[in-house]
């Protein structure tokens, strides 16, 4: 059969020679590799208090965005919930009272603002399909919690601060 | 029997025993800082400076895990199986002769609990009473994988022994005793037997890794093949005992082969530094030497664990029995022959 590519490489079995059979040889040799490793500079990462640098286009947590004026930009229109393909966003949309405006840019916000840590599989539909271009992937890891309940993120940890603050 | 004589020994057997623990617990944490060094990693680094608690903490875990006695297992032999492997493992320590006699308050002090004058063979009794305790405890779990470790356990231990004891003959023809004492005062400054039995050293070496059972001959507890081998049911405290019976032999094996082949507590100069300190600080100072002897042989246990992969069963047993027991006999044929040619010179 010709062969699929050109890096197709025949290896000879040749018989062992004496000091190959002797075992022992091959046995320093790998010792002295494994040794040589001992003064490597080591790869670990102490993670808590080191973070590895992340490539620009790393999806962590969401942040729900404020416009120039410190506004919130989302509508609760709902195409991100829609996108989401498991299901994590749920939102209940209010509407703009009179004297609000510094705090939602349009006549409707999202009164509540829920994304289930544990469902989100950080595939950044959600940032995609928002044409408002209020939320971004563009936060740290999510921490590790103990309760089911502590993984469902609001508003409170979900919007980002105001400009200034 | 004098009581100073009992007190004596009580306190050096109470040392022996927790240094020997001690030695155990920290070999657990040195093992995965090597592994972790061997590998490019760190190695345990949280609990305290750089992993000091690390034993403490994993001891810690042990005691509160739960423990499962599996239901169709023989319960006495379950719970025989462990405490069998850790009280041989702590026994062997009594023979090794831990330094010089020792000068406290006007009294010499001999740094060996007992010095029986066939204690070679007292460490080959314990050695070999060993495996007991893995057998036992793979049999009684009542365990497919348990019984095929125990089973591998058995016979790697009886096909090493041989190799082991005709290492050990040879290493008799040239030192005349059988008495660790005796042998250690041999090798007085750099007289070391490993001069006079390099290959028997190696055959040594090599069985002491089949009887404790250390990579790369870990075939009884081999977690690719066997799940954790004759360990498998165990948990908790009863687990955590076979794994220091492991440790602990590991630590015997390091003091035979340092006090054997390696000078024991003698090293090069020891007599000037002891006309230097005077004799009570002299032979602490040969303690010192002996224990940094055993803690070289314990990195290179790591060190050969963390580099050969496993042996293949029949590999394992090719080894054995066609190449290192001829390699004994020939080593013993060659040592009497230079023996005799030397003693006719």
């Amino acid at each position: 059969m010709e062969p699929l590519s050109n890096r197709k490489k025949v290896l000879e079995q040749k018989p062992m020679n004496f000091w190959e059979r002797l075992y022992l040889p091959a046995i320093f040799q790998g010792m002295g590799i494994t040794f040589m490793h001992m003064f490597k500079k080591k790869e670990t990462i102490f993670y808590p208090e080191v973070e590895r640098e992340f490539s620009e286009n790393w999806r962590g947590l969401h942040s729900l965005k404020r416009d120039e004026n410190g506004a919130e930009r989302c509508t609760a229109c709902g195409l991100c919930a829609l996108s989401c393909p498991a299901e994590a966003i749920t939102m209940i949309a209010g509407e703009r009272q009179k004297g609000e405006e510094h705090l939602y840019r349009e006549e409707k916000y999202a009164a509540v603002y829920e994304i289930n840590m544990l469902r989100c599989i950080f595939c950044g539909l959600c940032e995609e399909a928002c044409p408002k271009e209020a939320i971004y992937l563009d936060g740290p890891i999510v921490p590790a919690d103990y309760l089911r309940k502590d993984f469902i993120y609001g508003k409170d940890k979900l919007v980002e601060d105001p400009i200034g603050s | 029997m004098e009581i100073a004589f009992v007190i004596e020994k009580f306190i050096l057997i109470t040392v022996i025993f927790s240094v020997s623990l001690g030695v155990a617990a920290y070999s657990t944490l040195a093992e995965r800082k090597i592994a972790g060094y061997l590998q490019d990693r760190v190695g345990p680094s949280r609990a305290g400076w750089g992993g000091m608690f690390q034993p403490l903490a994993d001891g810690l875990k042990m005691f509160f895990k739960e423990e499962i006695i599996p239901a169709e297992s023989s319960k006495t032999l379950f719970i025989l199986g462990p405490s069998l492997a850790l009280l041989t493992a702590c026994i062997g320590s009594a023979v090794i002769p831990w330094g010089q006699e020792i000068l406290i308050a006007d009294r010499l002090v001999s740094l060996q609990v007992t010095d029986v004058n066939v204690g070679i063979l007292y460490i080959f009794g314990v050695v070999s009473l060993g495996v007991y305790g893995i057998m036992i405890g793979g049999w009684a779990s009542n365990n497919k994988f348990s019984l095929m470790g125990a089973v591998r356990a058995a016979s790697q231990s009886i096909s090493y022994e041989i190799p082991m004891g005709l290492s050990i003959i040879a290493l008799l023809l040239s030192t005349n005793t059988l008495s660790m004492k005796e042998i250690a005062e041999q090798q007085h400054g750099a007289n070391w037997n490993i001069l006079y039995q390099p290959l028997g050293f190696l055959i040594f070496l090599v069985c002491s890794f089949a009887e404790t059972n250390r990579t790369p001959f870990d075939l009884p507890e081999c977690e690719t093949e066997l799940v954790g081998g004759y360990h498998t049911e165990y948990s908790g405290f009863k687990m955590g005992a076979f794994m220091f019976a492991e440790y602990l032999n590991m630590f015997l094996a390091s003091a035979v082969m340092s006090t054997l082949y390696f000078g024991g507590y003698n090293y090069p100069g020891m007599d000037w530094v002891n006309d230097m300190t005077g004799p009570t600080i002299g032979p602490l100072i040969g303690m010192g030497v002996l224990f940094l002897k055993i803690f070289v042989f314990i990195f290179f246990f790591m060190w050969v664990r963390w580099t050969v992969p496993r042996f293949r069963y029949d590999q394992l047993m090719n080894l054995g029995w066609k190449i290192l027991i001829p390699l004994a006999i020939a080593n013993i044929v060659i040592t009497g022959i230079v023996i005799t040619i030397v003693d006719k010179l």
